[in-house]
């Protein structure tokens, strides 16, 4: 049945964005989550491999003693996880509003349709 | 019990035995509620967001996260914490890129989303062969935690003049204590192989989840209770830190000439006065410092602060103030000797100075060398400002007061292991024998190639990807993750303690090998309590053999029901026997259940004397270079063809195994005992020791695998591009629009009445 109401949709569909078979509706969807997915990534990509050039570079500095431990350590083997905590929130707390928006998007274009008809 | 077990302590082996049991009758009592096959498969997806993100964690920290990472923190330091942390990450990155799609798209397993994707079953039967691949890498640490950790509760056992003689291992000297490494993998895989096939995914859920709070409670209740009597996190690894400035080079300089001898002409004034040099360090005030005048020392020194002494001292030497040094016994020889010619007196000092163990203070440019019973004294005086911590690295005084043991020859020294690009990273440049400054960015390269295997290979593990799906909707789905990302990060943080409480009171550990070595730290030290409370130690050491059980049970498992899910649901239900029936392909589960065992133990007999982490992280790098990108690219890029995708994942995935296998193979070489086969590659060691640069890239391959894999599948798919999928607007959008869309029911209808 949906997919009868859909096809329906899509076929007098005149504005393309929220057609869901529509190519710029795919394009748009796969550009979003990917720009949320890798704005995450980049996040603890950062960290992840500014550390090492850290550490290659400013020994000293990342030597410093923070609660007993060397900076460096401290951040690997202790700062790290809170902050993937973070990382992971935010990012499942965005992408569950951001479905929540598409569906919504696709619903009010499909309720809109037939009214202005 | 008999006298067998006489030496075998009660507590560890009755709280292993309860996780033992426990974990069976559970797997039992659940074998009677699953019927179907859906149950077998993926427990009828119908698991609660608590119950399921405690399983995929219990899952997920495997024998390498509870033993392994503190057995390689121990012995390789700083290094080693990267496992922990991109183990964590790697979660992570699943959930950012892949894990949505590929549960909006719906397939069970990675052969049914390569086949879904593709509309290619001959791809699936590729990815099948990796899914089994794969698998058996993974399972070979974990049953080289089971070897180890039924050594170690057994390895009192005495099994001489019994029929059971032949459990035991020989030693050089003929001996025959403790139970067998292969015996215990037997058991073990036995076990848990018996499990599964009587129980199925759901029933490991349930047993998954349980053990998951088995090893939080198995790690974090030693570190606990070995903290507040031994001292916290940060105090243990201060122990280990040599401040800044102080370089150990100083120390070692090549055997002193007469020419270096400068101290004599100081020492000719104070020789004469008859001092020692206990009193001529003294701050005595009620001596006065004399005057002196151009080249000619003439110093009362006998009466200067030790502040002054030391200035002077290095003003007429030239050299940075080196004063005593030595054991505790070689301190008082050294004392002893200082009513002998100064000339013998100084080379007693320098003999002294090649041992490690030494107190170093910086004091403007120069290094002080003194002597550990008096470096608070001196540090007081010479920086007034610092606290006392800079001085805790005396080693001498740390052990003298109990704070920590020596070394033996073969640990790493404080200052390597507790930097970054320490033993671990620098193992091939120092087979080379590169300078460090040569070595250090093959370490840096070493470092990052191992953080992308680690981040990218999560995604290739077949237990954790098929979890995804015992959700019931998307929504649980992510709100599960974000439970196993606290859970499982928690956890993380724990096994580093142990690691670096065991270097400072259980150094021994450090010269033994195989089920004998490091990777036994978490079992074994907890027991070190038994020393002020009788019997604390050996139940927490229980406890922490239950963690362990818990460990690689849960583990193994999960892989053997994702290796026989493939064999069964894939191999035979749809390779074999298109046409069976569910009795069928339940038996069928059974019986790959058995064979996929068996094939385990074998292959985790092999590999004693290989590090549990490091293997882990080989099968990371596999899957990092076949599987990810397979699933990465698969999802974000349509253009990505059957044929591209194959050869990007085989040609990454087998190229990455090939490195990782000659290096694997020729560590084993050199192994005590090494079988034959392995023998043939000890002739790659000399190879080795001259190319450091080859040898990282083979240990860890991820950082040109992985592109290598990636590019491969771009330019081979863009070749074949008339091979790219006609539905595929339509796949792509199954994998990316929101699961309310209700789009993957219309593809399935449409998919129904193309065939």
């Amino acid at each position: 049945m949906s997919m009868s109401l859909l096809n329906d949709f899509a076929m007098h569909s005149q504005t393309d964005k929220f057609d869901i078979h529509s190519e710029s509706f795919l394009h748009t969807l796969m550009r979003r989550q990917l720009k949320l997915s890798i704005a995450c990534a980049a996040m603890f990509v950062i960290a992840l491999f500014g550390l090492p050039l850290a550490n290659y570079y400013y020994p000293e500095v990342m030597a410093t003693r923070v609660f007993g431990f060397t900076l460096t350590w401290f951040i690997l083997g202790v700062a790290f996880f809170p902050y993937v905590w973070i990382i992971s929130a935010v990012f499942i707390k965005r992408s569950m509003a951001l479905e929540e928006a598409e569906v919504q998007e696709v619903q009010l274009a499909a309720k809109s349709k037939p009214a202005s008809e | 019990m008999t006298p067998l077990f006489a030496t075998v302590d009660p507590w560890i082996l009755s709280f292993s035995l309860v996780t033992v049991i426990a974990t069976i009758v559970m797997g039992f009592w659940s074998a009677r509620k699953a019927k179907t096959a859906s149950d077998f498969f993926v427990a009828g997806r119908s698991v609660s967001v608590g119950w399921n993100a405690s399983a995929i964690s219990g899952e997920y920290l495997s024998a390498a996260s509870f033993m392994g990472i503190a057995g390689m923190v121990m012995s390789s330091g700083y290094d080693a914490l990267w496992y922990p942390v991109c183990y964590a990450c790697g979660y992570l990155f699943l959930l950012l890129f892949i894990a949505g799609p590929l549960r909006r798209f719906g397939a069970y397993t990675i052969p049914d989303f390569a086949e879904g994707r593709f509309d290619s079953p001959l791809f699936r039967k590729i990815a099948v062969i990796f899914v089994l691949f794969i698998g058996f890498f993974y399972t070979m640490p974990q049953m080289k935690g089971a070897g180890t950790t039924l050594a170690y509760i057994f390895q009192g056992l005495d099994f001489r003049g019994t029929f059971f003689e032949f459990l035991s291992p020989h030693d050089e000297k003929g001996a025959l204590i403790g139970l067998n490494y292969s015996i215990g993998v037997i058991i073990v895989g036995a076990v848990i192989t018996f499990n599964v096939a009587l129980g199925g995914m759901k029933g490991i859920t349930l047993v998954q989840a349980f053990q998951y709070w088995i090893k939080v409670f198995a790690i974090s209740v030693p570190v606990f209770v070995l903290m507040s009597v031994y001292g916290h996190y940060g105090k243990q690894l201060a122990l280990n830190i040599v401040p800044i400035g102080a370089p150990i080079p100083a120390v070692a300089k090549p055997a002193p000439t007469a020419a270096d001898y400068k101290f004599v002409s100081v020492d000719a004034t104070f020789a004469k006065t008859n001092y020692t040099l206990e009193e001529l360090l003294k701050s005595s005030s009620d001596m006065k410092a004399g005057a002196s005048s151009g080249n000619n020392v003439t110093a009362n020194i006998s009466s200067m602060p030790t502040v002054d002494f030391l200035k002077l001292y290095q003003q007429a030497s030239g050299r940075f103030p080196f004063v005593l040094e030595g054991t505790p016994q070689r301190i008082s020889t050294a004392l002893r000797l200082q009513k002998v010619p100064p000339a013998e007196f100084v080379r007693t000092l320098e003999s002294a100075l090649g041992s490690n163990q030494i107190a170093l203070i910086t004091f403007n440019a120069a290094t002080l060398v003194v002597p550990s019973s008096r470096s608070n004294e001196i540090s007081a005086i010479l920086h007034p400002a610092e606290n006392a911590s800079a001085v805790s690295t005396n080693v001498s005084s740390q052990i003298a007061s109990g704070l920590r043991k020596p070394l033996p020859e073969k640990a790493p020294k404080d200052a390597a292991w507790v930097s970054p690009f320490g033993p671990l990273t620098t193992k091939a440049a120092k087979a080379a024998k590169l300078s460090p400054e040569e070595s250090k960015p093959l370490s840096l390269l070493y470092t990052y190639s191992l953080i992308i295997a680690l981040v990218c290979g999560t995604a290739g593990l077949p237990h954790i990807l098929v979890r995804f799906y015992t959700n019931p909707d998307g929504v649980a789905a992510k709100r599960t993750t974000m439970w196993v990302m606290i859970l499982i990060g928690v956890f993380y943080v724990f096994p580093p303690v142990l690691g670096v409480i065991g270097r400072n009171f259980m150094p021994e550990l450090y010269t033994g090998t195989g089920a004998k070595g490091t990777d036994k730290i978490v079992l074994e030290l907890p027991r070190m309590l038994n020393e002020r409370v009788p019997l604390l130690g050996s139940i927490l050491s229980g406890i922490a053999c239950a963690g362990a059980f818990a460990a690689f049970m849960s583990t193994f498992s999960g892989l053997l029901v994702s290796m026989t899910g493939a064999m069964a649901h894939d191999v035979y239900g749809r390779m074999l026997r298109p046409n069976s029936t569910p009795q069928q392909r339940m038996k069928a589960f059974k019986i790959a259940a058995f064979g996929i065992g068996a094939v385990s133990v074998l292959l985790g007999m092999q590999v004693e004397q290989l590090q549990i982490n490091f293997m882990v992280g080989q099968a990371f790098a596999i899957a990092a270079a076949s599987y990810f990108p397979l699933l990465f690219m698969a999802i974000w890029w349509r253009g990505l063809t059957m044929i591209g995708a194959a050869t990007g994942m085989l040609t990454g995935g087998l190229m990455a195994l090939l490195g990782i296998s000659l290096t694997s193979f020729s560590d084993l070489a050199s192994a005590p005992n090494a079988t034959k086969f392995f023998t043939h590659f000890a002739g790659l060691n000399p190879f080795w020791a001259t190319h450091p640069l080859l040898r990282i890239l083979c240990e860890q391959p991820a950082i040109w695998a992985v592109p290598l894999a990636i590019i491969l599948m771009i330019i081979v798919s863009k070749l074949t591009k008339q091979r790219i999928p006609a539905d595929i607007r339509m796949k792509m959008l199954v994998l990316h629009a929101p699961e309310k869309l209700g789009l993957k029911q219309e593809y399935i209808q449409e998919h129904q009445s193309m065939h």
